[in-house]
């Protein structure tokens, strides 16, 4: 379980606050005017910002003075998400070992991850020789690889387009269905929530509201959503 | 990640330490030296002599350079790339070997006197001030072109749109557009050319000289090796560090421009200056200054040549001796770069680093060689250490050029990946070999190209220490200069550029090569 417990975030004059929890294996959309925090969000739980604050806490266990990569979380960032100097069977191998001291069962691995992903063979390409599709492919492998029991995607798809971006979401939800992972989603389109999450934190005004129904949230949104919503 | 970082702060601190130990620590050994000696009158002349060819050379240079940048962005005209790039080329030349090509030129026996024989006139002699002067001109006019023209292309090009628009005649695009520019950037210009004069010693040795003509560097130099008054050298030595302490200070207020770097060859279109009489004006300044930098090098190819058959003795061991000193100090001197700048970048005790990476810039080559002399001398020989030392120096002096290259790209390798890193937990070594080294590759192998050119140039410290052997390639030049030995110079100072061209290209490409 992921709780947040009396969280305060700040960035200058900004602020946001957060206070609930969410299951394992659980899939969230996270929703909200940009600018409302939705990024500094998932940045606090992927250990880039530290809350001035309150704690985090996965399994009852702080995470407070975890570096980034000692987290139990995978993020896929907007962009970046892959070294472009390192061919994709490297980027992926850092998913295993910082060092990349892979041994020909993690090869194994890595070439059957990109196979699941719908990218075999293409390890010794270098990501600028591959579409956005499939370097956004090529980070979701990375994320199965390293199996954390959360992960965070802050917008990695925004740059592609609609059905391609449905196929992608539809791929992240069957492989965080393999790993039993956790998936915290920022999103700016209301059917994306429809689609894949069970669970709705809408963030807005210096708050992220706890968890709600997705379908009930939408059907009867408060009165900031509706603002965001437009309707 | 806590302990990686914990262990590059403690590298950077390190390397801060050490370069506060070279410069600051043989600073005190000099006070305590030199703090009881006092200075003669011909010393104070020195001074005074130093400080006024240094503020005429940076005067001309940077006024010079004005109408030459000006011309540049304001026509095209084929070659006019490759005359930009070679603004960039005296940077890296050696010293020594601009000073025989302005020889063959101006000096004695030299193409201007020939000339002036056949006319019946007079000769004329480069030796005393003026020619110091000439010789820092050669050096900083092409560097200060390169600041200026950097300026003029930081005016947006929507600019001059808007002022042809507006009508404007090129008086009102000075008075408007340049004026400013230039108003920010000259003072900048000519604090860095005057602190490149302030500390001249190779140019001095061999064009200066006498009572009337010694800077302080030399002055240094002589006590040391001929008057083995290490009493003297020392509050010589003193002098001369407060002298660059000052400027270095007062630099430190004033925003130096970029001297090199890409993107100085952008096209900008520019409708005001398309008059005859203008067009005439920047054409004869750009043939005079293509003019004034390709003669004396030409020069030095065409006499060189014929002796490439039968070299002089003992060039290819000093020619040996150079590179070998050469690829020390790019070692040392990139190793200590990356750590400061990742212990920086890394951000805690970042101001200080970059102070202590300012710091050679204050202390000369003469001024730390003589630190080192002191400290040296009652252990052993001098000469024994001429090129551990010359290494050292040459590194440590080199520094401040490759940390203000290598630290910018650092940054925005950061910028960029810093946080997938994080994510992926890639630190320390890991981090170094896998995001870093390949990302920075190619700054890497052009600041190495940048130091590797220097180092092999460099006549400082070499002429301090050396005994008979142990000498490097420039030392062997001026030494044969002073045996009026110009046509072997000439050959020895043509091996001497290929091989510094020829590391800073390998250097420079090897780094290019791997990116992807």
């Amino acid at each position: 379980m992921l709780r947040l417990e009396g969280v305060v975030l700040a960035q200058g004059a900004f602020r946001l606050t957060a206070e609930w929890s969410v299951a394992a294996g659980e899939r969230v959309a996270v929703i909200g005017p940009s600018g409302a925090g939705k990024s500094t969000l998932l940045l606090a739980v992927a250990g880039f910002l530290t809350p001035v604050q309150g704690r985090i806490l996965w399994d009852g266990v702080d995470l407070a003075g975890l570096a980034p990569g000692e987290r139990p979380v995978s993020m896929l960032f907007q962009d970046q998400n892959l070294f472009p100097h390192l061919t994709l069977a490297q980027n992926l191998g850092l998913g295993l070992s910082p060092r990349l001291r892979l041994f020909p069962a993690d090869q194994a691995r890595i070439e059957g991850a990109l196979t699941r992903v719908g990218l075999a063979g293409l390890g010794s390409r270098r990501p600028a020789d591959l579409s956005g599709g499939q370097q956004s492919r090529a980070a979701l492998a990375r994320a199965l690889l390293r199996a954390r029991p959360i992960l965070l995607l802050d917008e990695p798809f925004a740059a592609l387009g609609p059905a391609l971006k449905a196929e992608m979401i539809a791929l992240v939800d069957q492989i965080a269905g393999e790993t039993g992972a956790l998936v915290l989603m920022v999103t700016h389109d209301p059917s994306d929530a429809r689609r894949f999450a069970r669970q709705t934190v809408f963030v807005a005004e210096g708050c992220a509201a706890p968890p709600a129904d997705t379908n009930a949230l939408f059907s009867k949104p408060p009165l900031a959503l509706s603002d965001y919503l437009g309707r | 990640m806590a302990r990686s970082a914990g262990a590059i702060s403690r590298a950077g601190a390190a390397v801060g330490a050490a370069l506060g130990l070279l410069t600051l620590g043989t600073l005190g050994v000099v006070l305590a030296r030199g703090g009881t000696a006092s200075l003669g009158p011909a010393d104070w002349a020195a001074v005074r002599f130093t400080v006024m060819q240094a503020a005429v050379s940076a005067v001309l240079s940077v006024g010079l350079a004005v109408p030459v940048a000006r011309a540049l962005a304001r026509r095209q005209f084929p070659g006019r790339r490759l005359l930009i790039s070679l603004m960039g080329a005296p940077f890296l030349l050696p010293v020594i070997v601009a000073i025989l090509g302005l020889l063959a030129v101006f000096g004695r026996a030299g193409v201007l006197n020939d000339g002036l024989a056949a006319l019946g006139l007079p000769p004329v002699s480069i030796y005393g001030l003026h020619g110091v002067v000439l010789a820092h001109v050669f050096f900083n006019l092409p560097l200060a072109v390169r600041m200026i023209l950097s300026g003029w292309q930081g005016i947006p090009a929507e600019r001059f749109r808007l002022a042809a628009a507006l009508g404007f005649g090129p008086a009102d695009i000075f008075r408007h557009l340049e004026r400013p520019m230039l108003r920010a950037v000259l003072p900048g210009a000519l604090v860095a050319v005057f602190l490149i004069c302030l500390t001249s010693f190779a140019v001095a040795l061999t064009l200066g000289g006498g009572p009337r003509a010694t800077t302080v560097e030399l002055a240094i130099y002589q006590a040391l090796r001929f008057e083995f008054d290490l009493g003297r050298a020392a509050a010589l030595a003193a002098v001369q560090f407060a002298l660059c302490a000052v400027v270095v200070l007062v630099a430190g207020q004033i925003a130096l421009p970029a001297g090199f770097g890409p993107g100085l060859d952008r096209r900008v279109e520019r409708w005001d200056a398309s008059s005859r009489g203008l067009r005439a004006l920047d054409a004869g300044v750009i043939a005079l200054v293509a003019a004034f930098l390709l003669v004396p090098l030409a020069l030095v190819v065409l006499r060189g040549l014929p002796g490439l058959g039968a070299l002089p003795d003992g060039l290819w061991a000093a020619a040996t001796q150079s590179v070998i000193v050469a690829l020390i100090s790019t070692a040392l001197c990139l190793a200590a770069t990356l750590v400061l700048a990742l212990a920086i970048v890394q951000g805690r005790g970042a101001g200080l680093l970059e102070a202590a990476a300012m710091l050679p810039l204050a202390a000369s080559s003469l001024v730390l060689g003589t630190g080192l002399f002191l400290i040296v001398h009652p252990l052993l020989s001098p000469a024994r250490l001429a090129l551990p030392v010359t290494a050292l120096v040459n590194a440590a002096l080199a520094l401040p050029f490759a940390l203000r290259l290598i630290l910018p790209s650092l940054r925005s390798i950061e910028a960029a990946h810093g946080r997938l890193a994080d994510a992926l937990g890639l630190v320390g070594m890991a981090r170094l070999r896998w995001l870093v080294l390949p990302r920075l590759r190619p700054v890497l192998g052009f600041a190495a190209g940048v130091v590797a050119a220097l180092s092999m140039g460099d006549l400082g410290v070499i002429a301090l220490f050396a005994g008979e052997g142990g000498t490097t390639l420039p030392l062997l030049i001026q030494r044969l200069m002073g045996a009026y030995r110009m046509e072997a110079a000439a050959s020895a100072a043509l091996v001497l550029v290929g091989l510094s061209f020829g590391l800073f290209w390998l250097f420079d490409r090897g780094g290019r090569d791997a990116a992807a």
